[in-house]
């Protein structure tokens, strides 16, 4: 039934620390391995040795850099016009929405919301393969696998965190498995004592594009204040690393030193 | 977004379909079976074609029939639903028609409502998608209407060509009816020119959830290599020639067969020349619909440094 259930008993979901994630693709690694052998159709890849690969991925990292604006702007760096600007490596995969429109678009019940567990997911079995949950969703959060002719979709790994064949420390998605800056977190955000709401509560999580009307239940920790360093304009790292010279080289130094 | 030829073919030629069999469906024209046969033939063959066409694009249409589960949500099922429901009725309507047992105008009436109710519907499939802005945020509906009635007056008037039965009457309410659209046209392009992916209020830095922290930047993308996302979301080929094309379409859909029909009115000797008007009206109709779709944009664009 391609009707959003009223309310969810959980909210299953990822809190994503924008300001921990380094940006080096292991939840996609992973996230593919896990998913290609695991519900549903495997995530085929077309040409992939070839001039053009492509594939079909459940989470991708984008890099965005940002540049502050001026009110946040505290100087320039390397006594240029540059402004400072802020890297932010920025993983996305399905959000779990309690609005979800890629849900309600779906003309044969394929696609559905977890009454349970608000996990959104798609029943291979009855997708025709029209593709319209993919172009209903703001966020591009899934992808049609060319090869089944099936969407496909991150399931928040549901054969593995309800799977009791696996140790219990495996039992959340593999993307929050695999991440080596402990960026991506798992958690019912319906609970408010859950360690993932205090989390998004602590830091200020936000929702990615709140105008969508689409309720995303997965959260997004922003980056925290840089430190300011207000450093000089012609401030040289290696300075403050360089050894101090002794012997003939000291004296040649406070020789040249001296002369200006 | 992408614009699959099988959709192109399947709003073209099924919208041409359901306007036509609205017109017969309200009883107007000569009332002979034969004319019924050739008539509704058209209208049922037009339709039909466009609805197969639509299955072409599906990654597993042997399951198609599920679509039409979902009406209680989903516009696409509805219109799933309301296209069986004309073709049933209309087929009823135009069965008693060509069986000699004349027309039955509250099932024509009938067959006449479900089939533009159809078109509405199919106009909600791209209605309802707010991450398309150029859809959701303007009167789609009422162009997908328009353009329905006015191939459907245009596809009447061959098929009365056909029997020679054109009257002044009638080629005066095509023109009316062409024009009509063309206004609507002209109408939704100048409003939708002005709906930008922002229209409600989403940028890059919403898109990332950081609008406080300044302007964000697609600074590398995920892949080295374009996928499907952005073959179905990004796509922007042929924006260069948008201009053109819009042009071209106009003329073909309205101007050309308005000329055409004035020309046969004024000077009765050219009445063949009206042969032209449904068939390039089609081709404008189509080249359009490209255009409904290749110019329109989803606001996953965002995620790949566009804005």
């Amino acid at each position: 039934m391609t009707s959003l259930p009223q309310s969810t008993a959980k909210k299953l979901g990822l809190v994503i620390d924008l300001d921990t994630c380094v940006g080096c693709h292991a939840c996609v690694v992973s996230c593919k391995e896990w998913n290609t052998s695991g519900y549903g159709a495997p995530l085929s890849d077309q040409d992939a040795y070839g001039a053009s690969p492509s594939g079909t991925w459940l989470n991708r990292v984008h890099s965005f850099e940002i540049t502050p604006s001026p009110k946040h702007q505290k100087g320039s760096a390397c006594g240029s016009a540059q402004p400072k600007t802020q890297l932010v490596h920025f993983p996305k995969s399905c959000l779990h929405c309690d609005d979800a429109p890629c849900v309600t678009v779906c003309p044969t019940g394929a696609s559905y919301k977890r009454r349970q567990d608000g996990i959104v997911l798609v029943d291979e079995s009855m997708c025709i393969g029209c593709g319209l949950c993919a172009w209903a969703c703001p966020y591009g959060a899934r992808e049609m696998d060319k090869a089944a002719g099936v969407m496909k979709k991150c399931t928040l790994c549901v054969d593995r965190i309800y799977n009791d064949n696996i140790p219990e420390v495996d039992r959340v998605p593999a993307c929050v498995r695999a991440c080596p800056a402990n960026a991506r977190h798992y958690g019912d955000l319906a609970d408010p004592t859950s360690a993932v709401s205090q989390l998004v509560a602590e830091r200020g999580g936000v929702d990615l594009m709140p105008e969508q009307g689409t309720k995303p239940v997965n959260k997004y920790l922003p980056p925290r204040p840089k430190a300011d360093m207000d450093l000089p304009d012609d401030f040289r790292l290696a300075e403050l690393v360089a050894p101090d010279a002794t012997g003939f080289l000291g004296w040649l130094d406070r020789t040249l030193e001296k002369l200006g | 977004m992408h614009p699959a030829s099988s959709i192109i073919v399947f709003t073209t030629l099924s919208s041409a379909g359901f306007g036509l069999m609205a017109w017969l469906g309200l009883g107007i024209g000569p009332a002979a079976p034969v004319f019924g046969l050739v008539g509704c033939g058209l209208a049922l063959i037009l339709a039909s074609i466009g609805l197969l066409a639509s299955l072409w694009h599906l990654g597993n249409p042997q399951r198609a029939w599920r679509a039409l589960s979902q009406w209680r949500s989903s516009w696409l099922s509805r219109e799933g639903v309301l296209a069986v429901a004309t073709l049933g009725v209309f087929g009823l309507y135009a069965l008693l028609w060509v069986a000699g047992a004349g027309r039955h105008l509250p099932l024509g009436i009938l067959a006449a409502l479900l089939a533009l109710a159809t078109v509405y519907a199919t106009s909600m499939i791209y209605a309802s998608i707010k991450a398309v802005p150029r859809w959701s945020k303007s009167p789609t509906p009422v162009l997908f209407l328009s353009y329905s009635i006015a191939s459907g007056a245009l596809g009447f008037m061959a098929v009365a060509l056909g029997f020679g039965t054109v009257s002044n009457a009638m080629m005066a309410a095509s023109v009316v009816l062409v024009l009509a659209a063309g206004i609507v046209a002209f109408w939704w392009r100048t409003r939708v020119g002005q709906i930008g992916l922002d229209a409600d209020g989403s940028t890059p830095e919403t898109a990332i959830g950081l609008p406080l922290l300044g302007r964000a930047r697609l600074f590398e993308a995920p892949h080295t290599s374009p996928n499907y996302l952005m073959k179905e979301m990004v796509f922007r080929i042929g924006r260069k020639h948008a201009k053109k094309l819009h042009r071209l379409a106009f003329a073909a859909a309205f101007v050309l067969p308005t000329v055409l029909i004035l020309a046969a009115l004024a000077i009765p000797l050219l009445s063949a020349i009206l042969w032209l008007a449904f068939p390039v009206h089609l081709a404008g109709v189509a080249t359009s619909r490209w255009l409904f779709f290749a110019e329109a944009e989803n606001v996953v664009s965002l995620y790949y440094g566009h804005c």
